[in-house]
């Protein structure tokens, strides 16, 4: 503040400020990159440690028996599905009643705005069963829950077996201090979805269920198990949910230490964790890991049925088993004792998990890097915005230097209406309004005039409009104010680039990995635009850097990362599901991705393009 | 102590004790004990009182001197799962609960409340003492006299709960010292705690109320009756038969009654097998009795303890039971209640009021004390059944005071036949001062249960066609003894979290607006009363001397 009450000293700040502007910016950039690059190197992350005292130093022991007698249960589970075509709600709730649950239904139906075309869906009728084991003098105040699909096919049977001998142990048990609910969810997702609004008697997304008849209080925390073959490599451990959300860490920690204690291989995105972090392919390793989060917690959808719970305030992770061709194996019984053993460290909770972090990133399942250690990556990016709207802000408020032609001065003296602003603005936005909307509504009309299914339609009645909005704003404000000031365009920047600025840090707070992608690529937009370069080139650059295309790229860098590699055809193909994914999502769960896309950060883009075509 | 002159006439007492043994449909076994001790004398009147027999003088003593009509007190443990088990004898809802009608005498109604709760906490061995005007209501129609009295000017009632009570054997033993014969014979033998808290369900109680001495209820007697119901749970999978028997329940047999007792009985409900063919009672007895027990008739084994034949030749009762357990009941009333919604700010509180009866509707009365913390929208109260809306015909509402009192809500509602009635009402969870939150505030903070209170039309009144056994003259109206009866529900209480902050919160805190303020806000406001001015370059050092010199001669200064 003494530096800046210093005329003197403003002056040669300012003047620092504005002639090194672009290499700050470079400068400010590259080094966002690596520090988010140095998030995966081992030495600069934490080691994972439980937080909760109640989860920590109490010694369980694990005694389930019951392995074999589970995948039976199982056998029998997929017997009965396969006869009743579905989920075979009679059976299960015989069974559970049998083992001494009180056992409930609840039916639903859903129909989807138009087809989804991967799980070959539209409307959608299904039964969830749930049975509750009432603890022992306990008042019905705090439930933990235990999920399993039931899903299509001889996906997931293992998992409703385990569950159900789970069940049968559990209810012999004397210690349970909180009900554990035992459900078993048809149609995935959407099940979930209807299970979670009728306990908490909630509709967002107008579904129709039957309200619940028994309950247990308020859920502490859930686990979801898929599980499809009679023996197990490794268990996987899937944690992002709905809009990036995250369950408390001390889930993850919880799922490691009995990992550990038991000796089964655990896995986090697919990927095993290795001990040469100084090895480059140790390290490359890492970064694949984390990318691969990255890209998932992006994305925005619930990565399992588990991330329908986050949005309740209920820390839930799914465990999903993974056989591969690998010699170490483990049987049901150690995975029955493991889950054993982590509900009943759940089972000790005194509070809710609140003790370890809620935003975070995992290069491997025994590290992560905190909210503290990767904000600097984003708030580098971020800088560069506010570095270039404080370049405009200066070149704005100074008068320029006197040149030789007085009229071009006066000119440009003339402050810019606040319609060659307010045009741009409005006309982008409702460009977003029209891609939000218009593909869900048109899409009738769409296959009536050409030879599409429903789902197509949606995706190419987004993508047409997208690209119509390339031609619509910048040719606005012509016809409104005649040629575009010089001016014009730089009080249009100031405020897109703040706009973006607040934009992507809203993002980021909320989800943490969307706003980064996004600063990625659009950062570098904001910060080169001007109506003064190149047009062909910058207009190509532009396309390539706009949120569609970070879409397309996404699509292929997650595919390399997962190590299945596809053609471009394919992947084109991949991408336009994934739109329709995503515009899914968001009718189903509430998804907020699409909207921010639609709504918000394409008109934002929108504005530079209109900058780039200014004069 | 001095021995008692036997001319004097004493004041007449009597000790009765009871246990009921009823197979659930579920496969668990309800017991319920009851000790009573009656005492014909008079507290109140200016009665000193100095001499007790078989009445615990440490609640004589709190009676004759809180002014107290009536005292009633339960500790409970786990939630009745009316669905599963049916009705209680007698209802109580989860932690403690306490209420007290007081004499009119009482002029201080809030002090001696005060006194007596943190009496009755050192006596029970309880945390009574957290009861305080946050969670202390009024009922004006919920809770009536069970005694004799006419008073019911609901000035002298106190109701509160503790829904986070926990009920141990700390508060088990000053229980059992109530009892004339402590645990050493007759039925309390068998209350040994490492098997009463291995159950499903735990509730003991206390109930002090003045009764009548006889038909012409000309003086009052003092009744104490100590209950302790239990259920244990027996469930082996892959068993239809089920095993009971007193060792198995309680690792205890009995060998005597307690020798102060005038009565003390055991009863076995065996109404669900009149042929003997689900059950299997050992050793065998031929005393039957029956009685109307909420709303239905049942049928009893009676094993009377103070004749020495029902312990047989091995001087000790195990009584053995053999049954079959069935599927789940459908109550004729019951309740539940949960937290709609998510997020942090607001929510609503559903109560659901099921009537099963096939063709009569009857009223309850809904009482809910909701603590300050959670605001009530008054407003956004609906009460629906079967998709319409039902308007209570008596609505008592006390709002709030912040830190003062709680939400007192009741409400007199009709459930037509076969319905759900639904009650909702939305709230705003409040900010708490940093002070005011538990220790472990993530766990979240506790609302009471509600309580229903109805006259339930019985079972007997139910079957229209239970004219096979009784004489035609006898059942055409149906008699109002029989047609109803009174029952109490307990909902489940809820667990609801408020808005919470982080705790370490406080040190990041103050390093961030210490910061501020030095660095921010100090140099801001420097740069604002700060007068900006040119500086001249300072004089020469000859120029300040000629300066002072021309000072002196009184001439302008160059």
């Amino acid at each position: 503040m003494g530096l800046l009450s210093d005329p003197n000293r403003r002056r040669a700040l300012i003047s620092l400020l504005t002639r090194l502007n672009a290499p700050i910016c470079v400068v400010c950039y590259m080094a966002g990159v690596a520090w988010f690059m140095g998030l995966a190197f081992e030495p600069f992350t934490l080691r994972t440690y439980m937080s909760e005292n109640a989860m920590g130093s109490t010694m369980v022991e694990e005694r389930f028996p019951a392995g074999e007698r589970a995948l039976g249960t199982g056998r029998e589970f997929s017997a009965h599905k396969k006869k009743a075509g579905g989920m075979p709600v009679d059976w299960l709730v015989k069974t559970m009643q049998s083992r001494g649950l009180e056992v409930f239904t609840q039916r639903f139906s859903r129909r989807l705005p138009f087809p989804d075309e991967d799980k070959e869906r539209y409307m959608v009728k299904g039964t969830n069963v749930y049975g509750i084991l009432r603890a022992p003098r306990a008042p019905r105040t705090e439930a933990l829950v235990l999920s399993a699909p039931c899903s299509p096919g001889d996906d997931n049977n293992q998992a409703v077996g385990v569950l159900l001998g789970l069940a049968q142990y559990f209810r012999n048990q004397v210690f349970w201090a909180k009900d554990i609910i035992f459900l078993v969810n048809e149609h995935d997702l959407i099940g979930m979805q209807a299970w979670l609004e009728g306990y908490h008697h909630t509709n967002t997304t107008g579904m129709d269920w039957s309200p619940l008849q028994g309950r247990g209080g308020s859920i502490q925390a859930a686990l979801s198990l898929e599980l499809s073959s009679d023996v197990v490599t490794s268990l996987d451990l899937v944690l992002e949910g709905l809009n990036g959300q995250l369950p408390n860490l001390d889930l993850a920690n919880l799922f490691y230490a009995f990992c550990q204690k038991i000796g089964v291989l655990c896995t986090t995105q697919g990927k095993l964790q290795r001990n040469d972090w100084d090895s480059v392919s140790g390290y490359s390793h890492a970064v694949q890991t984390m990318m691969l989060m990255v890209m998932k917690q992006a994305s925005g959808r619930p990565w399992g049925d588990h991330g329908l719970f986050l949005r309740y305030h209920i820390e839930a992770a799914t465990i999903k088993g993974i056989n591969s061709f690998r010699q170490y194996k483990t049987d049901a019984t150690t995975i029955g004792r493991l889950l054993e053993g982590m509900y009943r460290k759940l089972n000790n909770l005194l509070e809710r998990l609140h003790q370890s972090y809620f935003f975070y990133l995992m290069p491997s399942l025994s590290h992560f890097v905190s909210i503290g250690y990767y904000m600097p990556a984003f708030g580098l990016l971020a800088l560069i915005l506010l570095l270039r709207a404080l370049d405009l802000w200066i070149q704005l408020a100074t008068p320029p230097p006197r040149t030789e032609d007085g009229v071009a001065d006066a000119e440009q003296m003339s402050s810019p209406g606040v319609l060659s602003v307010l045009t741009p603005l409005v006309i982008s936005h409702l460009t977003g309004v029209a891609l939000y909307t218009l593909p869900i509504h048109f899409q009738e009309i769409a296959v009536e005039h050409f030879p599409v299914s429903e789902t197509e339609a949606v995706v190419l009645t987004a993508i047409a409009v997208y690209t119509a909005g390339l031609a619509l704003p910048h040719n606005t404000h012509r016809l409104l104010t005649g040629r575009g000031t010089e001016n014009g365009w730089k009080v249009l920047k100031l405020v897109a680039v703040l706009y973006l600025a607040v934009l992507l840090g809203c993002t980021a707070l909320i989800n943490f990995s969307l706003g980064f992608i996004l600063a990625l690529t659009l950062v570098p937009v904001a910060a080169f635009v001007t109506p003064d370069v190149p047009k062909a080139l910058s207009a190509f650059i532009m396309v390539i850097l706009s949120p569609a295309c970070t879409l397309l790229f996404s699509v292929f860098l997650f595919q390399e990362l997962q190590e299945m590699p596809v053609s471009f055809l394919d992947g084109w193909m991949l991408y336009l599901s994934v739109i329709s994914q995503g515009i899914l999502d968001h009718a189903l769960y509430g998804s907020l991705v699409y909207p921010l896309v639609a709504l918000l950060v394409y008109p934002c883009w929108l504005l530079f393009w209109n900058i780039l075509f200014w004069k | 102590m001095m021995p008692v002159p036997s001319s004097v006439p004493q004041p007449k007492d009597d000790f009765q004790e009871e246990l009921v043994i009823r197979p659930l449909h579920s496969g668990d076994i309800y017991a319920s004990f009851q000790f009573r001790t009656l005492w014909e004398t008079d507290f109140m009147r200016g009665n000193k009182v100095s001499h007790y027999r078989l009445f615990p003088k440490s609640l004589g003593q709190v009676i004759s001197k809180f002014s107290v009509r009536e005292l009633h007190i339960s500790f409970t443990q786990g939630y009745w799962r009316t669905m599963q088990w049916g009705q209680p004898f007698l209802p109580s809802p989860p932690g403690a609960e306490l209420w007290v009608w007081f004499q009119d005498s009482v002029t201080d109604v809030d002090g001696t409340w005060k006194e007596l709760t943190n009496v009755l906490s050192g006596i029970f061995c309880a945390s009574l003492n957290f009861i305080d005007s946050t969670n202390t209501v009024q009922p004006s129609a919920s809770f009536k006299p069970l005694g004799i009295g006419n008073v019911t000017d609901h000035r002298f009632l106190r109701y509160a709960t503790l829904p986070r009570e926990i009920v141990c054997t700390e508060n088990l033993t000053p229980w059992k010292k109530l009892l004339p014969c402590g645990s050493k014979a007759g039925l309390a033998v068998l209350l040994k705690s490492e098997k009463l808290f291995h159950s499903s369900f735990h509730s003991q109680a206390v109930h002090i109320r003045p009764v009548c001495q006889d038909w012409q209820c000309k003086t009052t007697s003092w009744e104490l009756r100590q209950t302790l119901n239990v259920v244990f749970d027996l469930h082996t999978p892959g068993q239809g038969k089920l095993e009971w028997s007193l060792f198995k329940m309680f690792s205890r047999t009995l060998t005597e009654a307690c020798p102060l007792a005038s009565s003390s009985k055991i009863y076995i409900d065996i109404t669900d097998d009149p042929q003997g063919e689900q059950f299997e009672v050992s050793p065998a007895t031929h005393l039957l009795s029956q009685a109307m027990v909420l709303g239905d008739r049942r049928t009893f084994s009676v094993y009377d303890l103070t004749q020495q034949i029902t312990f047989g030749t091995v001087r000790s009762l195990n009584l053995l039971i053999r049954w079959k357990s069935r599927d789940m009941l459908r109550p004729l009333l019951h309740a539940e209640r949960y937290v709609a919604g998510y997020g942090l700010q607001t929510g609503e509180i559903h109560t659901l009021m099921y009537n099963n009866h096939p063709y009569r509707s009857f009223p309850v009365l809904l009482l809910d004390s909701v603590p300050w913390y959670l605001r009530l929208y008054i407003h956004t109260l609906t009460v629906t059944s079967k998709g319409k809306d039902n308007k209570p015909s008596y609505i008592h509402y006390q709002p709030s005071k912040d830190r003062v009192r709680p939400h007192l809500l009741e409400m007199l509602v009709q459930l037509p036949p076969n319905s759900v009635t639904e009650v909702t009402v939305q709230f705003e969870r409040a900010l708490l001062k940093w002070t005011e939150y538990t220790p472990d505030p993530n766990h979240g903070f506790y609302v009471g249960s509600s309580v229903i209170s109805s006259l339930v039309p019985s079972i007997v009144a139910m079957d229209t066609n239970s004219t096979r056994e009784q004489p035609l003259f006898s059942s055409f109206f149906p008699c109002k003894e029989e047609s109803s009866y009174f029952m109490r529900v307990y909902t489940e209480p809820l667990l609801v979290n408020l808005p919470t902050p982080d705790f370490s919160m406080p040190y990041n805190v103050i390093c961030l607006t210490c910061t501020v303020v030095a660095v921010g806000y100090g140099s801001l406001y420097n740069l604002l009363t700060r007068s900006f001015q040119i500086e001249e370059p300072s004089p020469g050092l000859a120029k300040r001397i000629a300066n002072i010199i021309r000072k002196m001669r009184g001439v302008p200064p160059l």
